[in-house]
């Protein structure tokens, strides 16, 4: 399957490079080099959380451990979001570098990959880039040459549930359980899979690291802002000419996203998917980066005819489905909100009862257990903020 | 269940369990495997493997319980997933999800009567970006037309026999 067609602006992630060669002049460094170069490019972690990857990976060498777990995060669940889906399947062996690159720095020997149910179509090309890596000892004992470093990848399995893109869920489902988020603290790095420091990382954190250590932390800095360092990958869909994978600068504006793809007369933009947020018009110049509106890279685009509560019903839905049920806020919470819109569907909501719902969005935020039910009320708040006035004023019931 | 039949699920699950020396982190990659071949987790199943793991069997049932790709009642040979999400609403998911009950003459979460097709709504794909998109079995498709539905379904009957469900390394 070839992806490609869908990818375009190359620019760091999707540039053509010669990945072993890098991995084999990267195994040469200090793993303490290794680590100083990841934390000086201030890369911060590419599937939503934003967390600095060069500190998880510091965290996770420092601890004391026989044996120590690097996961790739590749339940890529998010609406709206699959661009790792094109690194899966186009950039394979980037992604394995990557991760045998965090082992390396580490100091972990086995390493794992989290395949979503939805992908197992792409599982026999991985394992055909993984037996591929063994055959010419890039995997496996010596890696490279490199006498005692020992790094082994499988790929394991989800099936079909979003939560365990939480990364304590993930390891929950991987450790045979139910995909139920931990708490946190212990955080993973110290205490992970089966109990042992664990690093977890997106599948482009992993790729964008091996970029960082081919051509430096300065050369990654030059992109992006000064606390969104790098490019990022979009991935872009909904009422637009040219939906697909886009490379870009964070830092740019979703204004200027919405020229590249064409769809100028969009009427809000869904940023981060079904747990980021609506913007609308009057924000078009805010920019997409952590300390502005932050991403996974989950770009929805809804054209002027859209009706915006049929959108938050979906992604309440989505919620509601999704739930794990664990903590009380997210899962009374997200039902409580799908009858809201029920209600305001049925144009039967009263505005003392919507502010109620508005405050039990922010309870939602502040009491949930895991960021599935943090973020699960976004979308049905910045909708109702932004399309007010649309939804109250809808001349029928649909 | 047969007495074979039982014999036989029970040396495939123990046989996967020993590869994790019966660690419970073993657990997914079997429930998975059971899914796949027998097209549900039966109670036999769901014991077995708790006694291959050391565990409760209500545990097991716990775990096939919460995930929406492991199932506790037989499916159909072949599952349709339909997703549901935003951007395939957008590019008429509706349209599809008619269609494709009316093609198989069930609304979604039945099984046809010949045990052939599961029709069921599924949550985002990761295919926004060529919606509509829809799952059969391992196999993705994109871009479906209601017109298109009708071929989709037809090319899995002529297959019949053949076994797309065929049993796969994927562990």
């Amino acid at each position: 399957m070839n992806d490609k067609k869908t990818a375009r602006n190359e620019g760091i992630i999707l540039r053509e490079i010669d990945v072993d060669a890098i991995l084999i002049k990267v195994l040469k460094e200090d793993r303490e080099d290794i680590l100083r170069e990841v934390t000086d490019s201030k890369l911060k972690g590419r599937g939503g959380a934003g967390f600095s990857t060069g500190r998880k990976w510091s965290l996770a060498a420092e601890a004391r451990s026989d044996q120590k777990y690097i996961i790739c995060n590749a339940d890529e669940g998010e609406p709206g979001t699959f661009k790792d889906r094109v690194l899966l399947t186009d950039y394979t062996d980037a992604l394995l570098a990557g991760m045998t690159i965090a082992g390396y720095a580490v100091g972990a020997e086995s390493g794992i990959i989290y395949l979503r149910g939805e992908y197992v179509y792409m599982i026999d090309h991985i394992h055909d880039r993984i037996k591929n890596r063994y055959e010419n000892k890039l995997l496996g004992d010596n890696i490279a040459g490199k006498k005692g470093f020992v790094f082994n990848i499988t790929v394991r399995l989800g099936s079909g549930a979003y939560v365990c893109g939480e990364e304590t869920a993930l390891i929950e489902s991987l450790e045979g359980q139910r995909g139920e988020p931990r708490n946190r603290p212990p955080f993973p790095v110290t205490c992970g899979f089966m109990g042992k420091p664990t690093v977890v990382n997106n599948v482009e954190t992993f790729i964008t690291a091996l970029h960082i250590l081919d051509k430096g932390a300065e050369w990654f800095k030059k992109f992006g802002t000064d606390k969104s360092t790098g490019t990022k990958l979009f991935s872009i869909s909904g009422d637009c000419a040219k939906p697909g994978v886009y490379e870009f600068p964070l830092g740019i504006t979703v204004k200027e996203v919405l020229t590249h793809i064409g769809a100028r007369d969009a009427k809000a933009v869904q940023v981060g998917g079904a747990s980021g947020r609506c913007v609308a018009h009057d924000e078009f110049e805010s920019t997409l980066a952590f300390e502005d509106i932050s991403t996974g890279g989950s770009i929805i685009v809804f054209g002027p005819h859209r009706d915006m509560l049929a959108v938050a019903r979906n992604f309440m839905e989505f919620f509601a489905e999704e739930s794990c049920g664990q903590c009380t806020p997210c899962r009374y919470g997200v039902e409580a909100l799908l009858e809201g819109i029920e209600m305001l569907e049925q144009r039967k909501c009263s505005m003392k009862y919507l502010n109620e719902l508005l405050g039990l969005c922010e309870t939602m935020q502040v009491t949930s257990k895991c960021g599935l039910g943090q973020s699960a009320p976004n979308a049905f708040m910045s909708i109702l903020k932004n399309f007010k006035h649309e939804i109250l004023s809808r001349d029928s019931a649909r | 269940m047969l007495a074979s039949e039982r014999d036989q699920l029970k040396t495939e699950i123990w046989e996967m369990a020993r590869k994790y020396d019966h660690h419970r982190s073993g657990l997914m990659p079997v429930l998975q495997h059971v899914q796949r071949k027998y097209r549900y987790i039966s109670p036999e199943a769901m014991q077995e493997s708790a006694g291959a793991f050391h565990i409760h069997p209500v545990e097991v049932y716990g775990v096939v319980s919460f995930y929406s790709f492991l199932s506790t009642k037989p499916k159909g040979k072949f599952i349709i997933r339909l997703c549901r999400t935003i951007s395939c609403e957008m590019t008429g998911k509706a349209v599809i999800a008619r269609q494709l009950e009316n093609d198989l003459g069930i609304t979604f979460g039945e099984t046809t009567k010949d045990g052939m097709f599961t029709l069921e709504y599924t949550n985002c794909l990761g295919m926004c970006d060529s919606g509509p998109a829809l799952l059969v079995n391992d196999e993705i498709y994109t871009e479906v037309t209601p017109e298109s539905v009708a071929d989709i379904i037809e090319s899995y009957v002529r297959k019949f026999g053949a076994s797309v469900t065929e049993e796969k390394k994927h562990e």
